[in-house]
């Protein structure tokens, strides 16, 4: 039937259709994530009041739901102010790169059953490489600023991203080895297969309860590849201000902005892909569908935010020991323990 | 990729030198995914790109390097690299014009067009790592650990005054060492001047504070 619809405007674009039509999706995909940014700030900021027990932004429009439109608005007609020495061109290109990566993974997300941008066989591998793109974001935007803060604030994000992607990377590898393959879709084949999905319980067998530690590893990993609270030490108001983002105002710290808050929803995304069983409906009886994968994803940043609520920073040393010393070891243990329980009889990936 | 690689040797400045770099490799990437070695070209942005190159801009970004001094030994030392160049350049085509040369009579050559055959590279390419080529690949992979136990080794150094902490005792820590409770009688008109005898026998207990 959509084939049909298209027909017509396949014949009167000809040879630029696959273009025109890439591009239609990409917006499609684009414009939910955009707007999905604006209120996961509203709903952060509301979340955030309530555990408080204040009440949150509430004045813009009816119970403040125009309040992302206003700060928006606010962020447009700002000035974007150049530093007197930075490096101009890298000043532009440091959040272009960091919000590029944020939204070019999505391409290979799959929604639903065949409802995804790119059905690539490399998919984790292409979220890893492109995910490990994102520091150079930090890194430009953090030397073209020419500011000793701006500076040791990158310094600071980037090496915590980089080792965080190490074990989340290492994490993926459990995943991998249990399902057989780097696309993301038959990744959630594999979730769908199994003693409890046959039961009806198919909560039970996805990949979080037999890859339970990793799942905990790439969750918590998650958070501070994100740079999010408790492992927010890239900000640090009586230190170094705000980071790599000190001297951005206007459009271009939105952008950085938009980038952390895409990548908040990504990071969900892919818990849910790798661990929660994508659009998998939980109990038999219920279809499977994206509004599966939607409730899973909301779960997902709902925790970020509850966890930005409720703990104390951690201390930088202890950011890295725990990256290092903690997670790594533990993520290369559990492969070895996945490879063996896999070769043995009681594997339950056959 | 050309642009940028050469953009790499001639960017006066060395921050905008390596960024070139990384387009040179995001190019090269963008060059095996057109020849359809996808896993390659994501493997290339996601250790070149993604760790070795952020660690070189880190290097970079630390240095103060003296623009002017570098450029003196230009002409001196310009021989000896375009001799290192041309041999890399000559091996280039020695490779890449291998059917003229008979290297297409390695297994790698031969499984190719099975890689290509069967769509998943990434499958094809571990089955070849880990069964024709396996030794090199284990030989490879110790070398590599060797390398990195030895730069670790090399600059590890245990300084004196470093304050590192035993998270250990952090967390085996007690009540009882870190405070000690004082028990007091509750004040009143008629006891305050006993209370100041009890400070007094606290601090005392203590080692004596300053007054």
């Amino acid at each position: 039937m959509m084939s049909a619809l298209l027909a017509p405007i396949q014949e009167l674009l000809g040879p630029v259709f696959p273009l025109v039509w890439t591009l239609f999706k990409i917006v499609l995909i684009l414009v939910p994530i955009l707007l999905s940014v604006a209120y996961l700030t509203f709903w952060e900021r509301k979340i955030l009041g309530w555990m408080h027990v204040r009440i949150g932004p509430n004045r813009v429009g009816p119970w403040g739901l125009l309040q992302p439109m206003a700060d928006g608005l606010k962020l447009f007609f700002k000035e974007v102010i150049f530093p007197t020495v930075a490096d101009k061109k890298l000043f532009i290109v440091g959040p272009v790169m960091a919000i590029a990566p944020a939204l070019a993974m999505w391409a290979v997300i799959p929604f639903s059953e065949g409802l995804v941008l790119a059905d690539i066989d490399a998919g984790v591998l292409y979220l890893l490489a492109i995910g490990s793109v994102g520091v150079y974001g930090i890194i430009i935007a953090g030397w073209a600023s020419n500011s000793k803060y701006a500076f040791l604030g990158a310094m600071r994000s980037s090496a915590q991203m980089i080792s965080y992607e190490v074990a989340m990377g290492l994490a993926l590898i459990s995943v991998l080895m249990v399902s057989g393959s780097l696309n993301l879709t038959e990744i959630v084949h594999g979730q769908a297969k199994g003693y409890f999905a046959a039961q009806g319980a198919g909560f039970l067998s996805w990949n979080w309860l037999p890859l339970l530690p990793v799942f905990a590893v790439y969750l918590i990993s998650g958070v501070a590849e994100l740079n999010r609270a408790p492992f927010d030490v890239v900000e640090g108001e009586s230190e170094i201000v705000a980071g790599h983002m000190v001297e951005y105002s206007g459009m271009s710290f939105a952008m950085f902005f938009l980038a952390e808050y895409a990548n908040m929803i990504l990071v969900s995304a892919m818990v849910a892909i790798f661990f929660l069983g994508g659009w998998l409906s939980p109990v038999g009886f219920l279809p499977d569908g994206l509004f599966w994968l939607a409730a899973k994803i909301s779960a997902g940043l709902f925790f970020f935010l509850w966890i930005r609520a409720t703990f104390p920073r951690y201390r930088y040393d202890q950011i890295m020991r725990l990256g290092w010393k903690v997670f790594v070891p533990l993520t290369l243990l559990w492969i070895l323990v996945v490879g063996i329980w896999m070769m043995s009889p009681l594997s339950l990936w056959k | 990729m050309l642009f940028s690689a050469l953009r790499v040797i001639t960017a006066s400045n060395p921050v905008h030198a390596v960024l070139f770099l990384v387009l040179a490799f995001f190019n090269a990437a963008g060059l095996w995914l057109l020849l359809q070695a996808e896993f390659l070209a994501i493997a290339l942005i996601m250790v070149y790109v993604g760790a070795v190159m952020v660690l070189f801009l880190f290097v970079v970004m630390m240095l103060d390097i003296n623009i002017e001094r570098i450029r003196q030994g230009f002409w001196r030392h310009l021989p000896l690299g375009a001799t290192v160049g041309g041999i890399m350049v000559i091996e280039m085509t020695t490779v890449l014009t291998g059917m003229y040369f008979g290297l297409d009579n390695f297994p790698a050559q031969l499984a190719d067009a099975a890689a290509t055959a069967e769509g998943s590279n990434t499958k094809a390419l571990a089955r070849i790592l880990f069964t024709d080529y396996v030794y090199p690949f284990e030989l490879a992979s110790v070398i590599l650990l060797v390398a990195i136990i030895a730069a670790v080794m090399l600059t590890l150094r245990e300084r004196k005054d470093t304050k590192g902490m035993r998270p250990a005792d952090q967390i085996a820590i007690k009540r009882s060492d870190r405070v000690r409770l004082v028990k007091m009688a509750s004040v009143t008109e008629s006891n305050a001047s006993s209370l100041t005898d009890t400070l007094d026998a606290a601090t005392d207990a203590k080692g004596g504070a300053p007054q």
